[in-house]
């Protein structure tokens, strides 16, 4: 067989390959570092730091873990096996909460659950209690607090892959359950539920990735996480070996997550070959109606609506008093803006070179699909170890290149090079995945029929594929974008000094306890994260899910 | 075991269809314990709708489904399938991916004891002549196998009622003529009653006891079969 048009370039092959080491070496250099420096650090963190913090994350994973799959689960059979009033609304309704990170709903709840706020002044009321002294409900700044809003900001990672999963589920299995003498619930646990099973599990370690990333909404609540510790550690005790450790022990969790997604992933053997008739769902009358109703409103309520309600009200409040908008806001929107810009060319030439160089079949596309793979774990590491594997890189380098060409202050985080490159990793699967997606329905023969007249492999790219590809490079590009802007926790450590985005100005006002303008900034951060929601509505089997394909 | 089948002036409508045209409009027919009977016609005409009100899966409008005289489906009353004891082998088989050929075949039988279990089940594999292949996932098993697992599935709690959904339609001439006669000694053996939908006049005339013929929802004709 010929080489021809079949093998990427040489150029090609390169770039991927760089691509996929710009990924590994922020790891190699946490390792590096870990191992490299005084084990005395270590004693002092493993014995009164770490156990604690570890203990921490371990409850907060499994609460959130909990809520996810119940809530995301049982949401996703509601609206598949039932039809009751608001279903249709509903059914994208419930993925609503993607638009909201975390740190946003908690500085949200902080506020609408305070003991002075909206929602205990009205039981109060309800309850003719004059004093917040006499009745209060429990602090959100706990851990039940933590679990709470995470879980209700997470599930819709379970929900979108259970619901694909029951919709695409043939009825006549379940009818056969029920024909063999099984009740409904008994034909969803036996049946649905273990046939679910691959891919709730994908849905669970995506939403616990998210859990292990977060920093604001555990710093806000006053939980000390693995990833607030790294974050307290280097920065507050500038111990950067010490942070490099914890942040060692982290990885151990992400690549259990890791392949417990990956399990899931492969675990589709039993997907029917045929395509068959999916679920009718069953109409529901009455008291069952009305309590499906309010059962899959209640997470939309808590995890969205909520939380943007209060944000609409504090803004409007805020531009009402003649306060208008400041300045530094103005100036921290228009860096968020020209970091996710960059962040998103980046991301997205990167997953060109790295799917192009994998597109067809032969030994060297399939070196290339393994980069491809490895280019794609980006979205496990959280933002904190990302951070705090590319930092030292990045610092001797502006000291090399400061040194040898007499320049002052540091060229590459100066510049926030460093901080475009830990998102663009961060994120890199989003387009990978979209842009595998859009290949696989490129036939070869395309290619094939351009090169036979006469134009060259690049050529082939600009007039045949990339604008075959404009689908997939936009959603690709519109979910980095806006990823990107709800950033916080590399952007915290990874900015240049006096450089503010939305999020880190939110996180800066809620530390200081102030909420002037946080919740503007939060508004226009949640505005964007609707864009990719609506996306995924209309794609409701998720050719685009938050995290790719990898 | 097994008991009479009697449809009396079933009618069926789907929510939502247009002016309430029914799906199924006044079937009548009675069939006798232990013979196999089978509605003929070509797809669209309400067969396989009789079969799923038989089956408890969708209520009737008017009329009655009764089995060994105790009223299923009617005004007013509607028995859940589960409680029916009515098996069905369905067109595409439902195998239960997730389970092997055995606990496919064990999956009614969950309120028996252990040792009970394992023995029906053994007994129903070796009936089907898959005695060895009980270890195996449906995604192993050939179209043929994993028909006869359905049909082993579907004896094994004993139904009074068994129902058949175009049970031979995947599988090419040569094999269909086979296993229909296979189906049908295994049926007889049993003396299990049965109801059979199809398109395939051969497979009516090879299978059935009792042919009906059905047309856009109405029975046209019941009776005993040709030998």
């Amino acid at each position: 067989m010929s080489k021809g048009p079949r093998a990427a370039g040489p150029l090609w092959r390169t770039g991927a390959l760089l691509v996929a080491l710009g990924v590994l070496a922020p790891v190699a250099t946490l390792i590096w570092l870990a191992a490299g420096s005084d084990m005395a650090h270590w004693g002092h963190l493993s014995q009164h730091v770490l156990p604690r913090a570890a203990l921490n994350t371990a409850v907060l994973l499994a609460g959130v873990g909990t809520i996810v799959l119940l809530v995301g689960t049982g949401c996703a059979w509601l609206v598949t096996a039932h039809d009751f009033p608001g279903r249709g609304v509903l059914s994208w309704a419930l993925l609503l909460p993607l638009a909201m990170p975390a740190y946003i709903v908690a500085f949200a709840y902080l506020d609408l659950l305070h003991p002075i706020g909206p929602v205990q002044g009205a039981i109060r009321w309800v309850l003719g209690i004059d004093s917040p002294r006499d009745f209060r409900l429990p602090d959100l700044r706990s851990m039940p607090g933590a679990i709470f809003v995470l879980g209700f900001v997470l599930y819709p990672y379970v929900y979108l892959t259970a619901r694909a999963m029951f919709m695409t589920q043939p009825a006549h299995l379940m009818d056969a359950a029920r024909s063999l003498g099984e009740t409904r619930l008994g034909a969803f646990f036996r049946v649905a539920l273990p046939l679910a099973r691959p891919a709730l599990m994908v849905g669970l370690s995506l939403a616990l990735l998210e859990a292990l990333n977060d920093i604001g909404a555990s710093e806000f609540l006053g939980i000390q996480t693995l990833t607030v510790t790294i974050y307290t550690t280097w920065v507050v005790r500038s111990d950067l070996a010490g942070a490099a450790q914890i942040a060692c022990t982290m990885l151990l969790i992400i690549v259990a997550l890791v392949l417990l997604e990956r399990h899931g992933r492969s675990g589709r053997r039993f997907a029917s070959v045929r395509r068959m008739q999916p679920m009718r769902p069953r109409r529901l009358h009455g008291l069952s109606a009305a309590g499906a109703t309010l059962a899959a409103a209640v997470p939309v309520l808590i995890g969205f609506v909520a939380p943007a309600a209060y944000l609409v009200w504090e803004t409007v409040k805020r531009l009402q008093q003649g306060g208008g908008v400041s300045h530094g806001l103005l100036l921290s929107m228009g860096n968020t803006l020209g970091l996710a810009a960059g962040v998103t060319a980046t991301a997205v030439v990167a997953a060109l070179l790295v799917t192009w160089a994998s597109r067809h079949t032969g030994a060297a596309a399939n070196r290339a699909r393994w980069q491809a793979r490895v280019a794609s774990l980006g979205y496990a590491l959280p933002g904190t170890v990302l951070a705090l594997g590319l930092l030292t890189p990045a610092l001797s380098f502006d000291a090399f290149v400061g040194q040898a060409l007499g320049l002052q202050g540091l060229p590459l985080l100066g510049a926030g090079v460093v901080l475009v490159a830990a998102c663009a990793i961060r994120f890199l699967a989003m387009p990978v995945g979209t842009l595998e997606a859009g290949l696989a329905r490129i036939p070869a023969a395309l290619e094939q029929a351009a090169r036979l007249l006469g134009e060259t492999a690049a050529g082939t790219l600009r007039r045949v594929h990339l604008p075959l590809l404009r689908p997939a490079l936009a959603a690709g590009a519109l979910l980095v974008f806006v990823d990107a802007m709800k950033e916080l926790p590399a952007t915290l450590l990874l900015r240049p000094a006096n450089f503010d985005t939305l999020a880190t100005w939110l996180y800066a006002e809620a530390a200081r306890g102030t909420y002037e303008e946080g919740a503007i900034a939060a508004l226009i951060i949640v505005l964007a994260g609707l864009l990719p929601v609506v996306l995924l509505a209309r794609d409701p089997l998720g050719a685009a899910t938050p995290e790719g394909n990898p | 075991m097994s008991v009479r089948l009697e449809l009396d002036d079933l009618s069926v409508v789907y929510d939502g269809a247009r002016d309430g045209h029914p799906a199924v409009a006044g079937v009548s027919l009675s069939l006798e314990a232990g013979r196999i009977g089978c509605l003929l016609g070509p797809s669209g005409c309400g067969k396989t709708t009789v079969l799923k009100a038989i089956a408890g899966f969708e209520p009737v409008r008017a009329g009655q489904v009764r089995l060994g005289g105790a009223v299923l489906s009617g005004p007013g009353v509607h028995v859940q399938p589960e409680r029916r004891r009515v098996g069905m082998m369905f067109q595409e088989y439902a195998l239960f991916p997730h389970l092997s050929a055995a606990e496919n075949v064990a999956f009614g039988l969950r309120r028996q004891p252990a040792p009970e279990r394992r023995a029906r089940v053994a007994e129903l594999l070796a009936l089907v002549d898959l005695a060895d292949a009980g270890e195996r996932y449906p995604h192993q098993l050939s179209g043929g196998q994993q028909q006869r697992i359905a049909l082993a599935r579907a004896l094994a709690p004993e139904p009074a009622l068994l129902l058949l959904d175009e049970p031979f339609s995947n599988l090419d001439g040569a094999t269909r003529e086979r296993l229909s006669a296979e189906v049908r000694d295994i049926l007889h053996r049993a003396g299990q009653t049965a109801m059979l939908v199809t398109h395939h006049h051969s497979e009516a005339r090879t299978l059935a006891d009792d042919i009906g013929t059905m047309h856009n929802g109405r029975l046209t004709d019941w009776a005993a079969a040709p030998r």
